[in-house]
């Protein structure tokens, strides 16, 4: 009798304790934004190094800090619909469904570009090697299984291949790169299309499976006859080698910062003037244009509720788009071109403060 | 007065100091009793909080797909179709394979300690084996990618199908990559070492040394004392550790993704890509975005979850019954 009393009035305590606790949090967390230092993004983790340089640099240009938790694209996209952040962020655009589960419209704002390599490991090839999106998609479905395949053989005259086993490696964990590398082959292959599609994580035919791009590129340096593919930043980083890659135009191209500015551009020169940014910009046209590339998107919701807030996420947009673009290539992260510049400056006003309609 | 009475106020006196003591105690002992009991019911009820949190996550998923959920294997991400069978193939394989390498390992490491080293072997060598179980799984894993994989490759993996024609059981058949249900299953045989040697030492030192004078003292030799009078005494002692280790082993989850090739499959060759469900969670959970994959994810963390509940449990009552 007595200890149940003597356990309700601990309870009550503990209680108590957690309520205060909580309380002096709160308290915290409104004099920093007081301060002006609260607005938190969370997403994608590729562009997180490019994320991470701007927000300090911007931190220490306007005082105005920002915290960015890089948690993966998917976890970003809930967090911000589910109101927890004040922006995401995300390698693939989201869904109609996604769009609509969220409190309000959101808008993506392209900040830098992803490409995507086809790195291998075959000792005896010095040059680049070359492939075409058919070849690649039939690679990685498992329809070609020797290096010395005559379709390989016909896209590389004068090269002695291999009678090798090709091993496949793809990422075994959800990721941004994954998704750009499977819009390319939809795009390129009909077959592809229908299986194994589109996405994040793929029912892979054949192969081995590796987590991150660390993974990937570790799994295809250890084994003879392997192919695998890798973020241009990773693979330029770790200098791996990479394949030239037919595009739309017909050349072969190598994977650079450059040639991944020429896919937004090409891309770019013919976008309505109402979009919304969510495009592919895979098999892009133009010239030296490198076909596996991709935005990668920061998300806004168009209404925010706070003016304060309203005003310090427009004037950090209207700042990496002038300023933070040219860091970009120092971290071997493709800028946006011009024209797409240009485009987004002028969206920025389209982000209203008050409540969602 | 005389002396008698004066001690009889005193003890007096002594009794009545002493009750107040009790007293006072008393009301600390249950204030203390019950904030003990207080923490002690926190851990059961968050065990139970999880297991509900995980369990209704999953509902939707396990209600959608039914039974067919954990015998499945076509699933594509994709078309949002989920299948756990290959990876709770691959869960309860790999742990297999961990627990055929460490067992008698770890059973030889802890009779060694227990019977056979000298005295002053057995501090250090007991303190290695239990140091294995401190290394991160990561560590493992990258020792793993850059010793135990090439290792494997060449000259393991071609030893055993090519030179002992083992590729005949199916087992051990076609071509050797390196990631594997085999590499995780060595990976895993390593981490779960020390806990079978660890239980096993404490048994083993529990056996009363009259059991092994008995046995001597009828003429055994010292291996027959060992097998026929230490061993059978601590038998299940020894089993409660390796389910201990069996529980470690389903749960593993950095290393074993690292290892085992992350294919969602179910082959019979040990030199195939397997899956597991730790590892398939650890994959697929940071960009899961839409509710049903999260469903079915959750889904799949709530089998994992029961099957280390159960396994743990029988491993606690085996240990039980031997006390």
């Amino acid at each position: 009798m007595n200890s149940r009393i003597l356990l309700a009035i601990l309870m009550a305590a503990v209680l108590a304790c957690g309520g205060e606790h909580r309380a002096g949090t709160t308290d915290t967390a409104t004099v920093r934004s007081s301060s002006g230092a609260d607005l938190t993004g969370a997403g994608a983790t590729f562009p997180y190094p490019i994320y991470s340089k701007w927000f300090s640099d911007y931190a220490s240009a306007t005082g105005v800090k920002i915290n960015y938790q890089s948690i993966g694209s998917g976890g970003g996209i809930r967090q911000l619909t589910e109101g927890t952040v004040d922006f995401g962020a995300s390698d693939a655009p989201m869904t109609d469904a996604e769009l609509a589960k969220a409190k309000g419209p959101i808008l993506h704002f392209p900040t830098v570009l992803g490409a995507v390599v086809i790195t291998y490991n075959l000792p005896e090839i010095t040059k680049p090697l070359r492939l075409t999106g058919d070849v690649i998609a039939d690679l990685f479905a498992g329809k070609i299984t020797r290096w010395s395949d005559s379709r390989i053989a016909a896209l590389n005259p004068g090269v002695k291949l291999p009678q090798k086993d090709v091993l496949i490696v793809h990422r075994s964990d959800g990721s941004g790169t994954t998704y750009i590398f499977s819009d390319y082959l939809s795009t390129v292959s009909p077959a592809w299309t229908s299986a194994p599609g589109k996405g994040k994580e793929l029912s892979w035919p054949v192969g081995i499976g590796a987590k991150g791009n660390e993974g990937v590129a570790g799994q295809v340096k250890q084994t003879d006859g392997a192919i695998g593919y890798t973020e241009l930043a990773y693979a330029k980083q770790n200098h791996l080698a990479t394949a030239a890659i037919q595009n739309a135009a017909g050349e072969y191209v190598e994977p650079s910062i450059e040639s991944a500015t020429a896919a937004a551009a090409g891309i770019g020169a013919n976008l309505p003037a109402n979009t919304d940014f969510r495009i592919s910009i895979v098999n892009a046209p133009g010239a030296g244009a490198y076909p596996i590339s991709s935005f990668t998107w920061l998300l806004v919701p168009r209404t925010i509720a706070s003016a304060r807030k309203q005003k310090q996420i427009t004037d950090f947009l209207r700042w990496y788009l002038a300023k933070g673009e040219q860091s970009a290539a120092s971290l071997d992260y493709a800028p946006l071109p011009q024209p797409i510049i240009a485009m987004l400056t002028s969206r920025i006003d389209s982000i209203s403060a008050g409540s969602a309609p | 007065m005389t002396l008698p009475e004066r001690a009889i106020i005193a003890t007096r006196q002594e009794d009545d100091g002493v009750t107040l003591r009790i007293q006072g105690a008393a009301i600390g002992d249950r204030v203390y009793s019950g904030a003990i009991t207080f923490f002690a019911l926190c851990i059961p009820f968050l065990l139970l909080a999880i297991a509900w949190e995980i369990g209704s996550a999953g509902w939707p998923a396990l209600h959608k797909f039914g039974f067919g959920f954990l015998t499945s294997s076509d699933g594509d991400p994709v078309q949002g179709e989920f299948g756990a069978a290959p990876a709770i193939y691959g869960t309860i394989v790999s742990s297999i394979i961990a627990l055929v390498l460490a067992t008698p390992l770890a059973i030889g490491v802890s009779l060694f300690l227990s019977e056979l080293a000298p005295r002053w072997l057995r501090q250090p060598v007991g303190f290695l084996v239990d140091l294995l179980a401190a290394i991160p799984s990561v560590v493992y894993g990258l020792w793993g990618i850059f010793v135990l994989l090439p290792v494997l490759r060449d000259p393991v993996m071609p030893f055993l199908r090519d030179t002992l024609h083992l590729d005949k059981t199916g087992l051990f058949s076609g071509p050797a990559y390196g990631p594997s249900m085999l590499a995780a299953g060595i990976i895993l045989a390593i981490m779960v070492l020390p806990y079978i040697a660890s239980v096993s030492r404490e048994v083993l030192l529990a056996v009363p040394r009259s059991q092994r004078e008995a046995a001597l003292a009828l003429g055994a030799t010292r291996w027959e004392s060992i097998w026929g009078a230490v061993l059978p005494y601590a038998r299940s002692g020894i089993v409660g550790g390796i389910i201990l280790g069996l529980g470690r082993a389903l749960g593993e989850t950095m290393a074993v993704t690292m290892l085992i090739g992350n294919r969602p499959e179910i082959a019979a060759s040990l030199f195939a890509p397997g899956y597991t469900m730790a590892s398939l969670l650890a994959n697929e959970f940071s960009e899961a975005s839409s509710d049903a994959h999260l469903s079915a994810l959750m889904a799949v963390g709530f089998v994992l979850f029961l099957i280390t509940v159960i396994v743990n449990a029988i491993a606690r009552w085996l240990v039980w019954r031997v006390r």
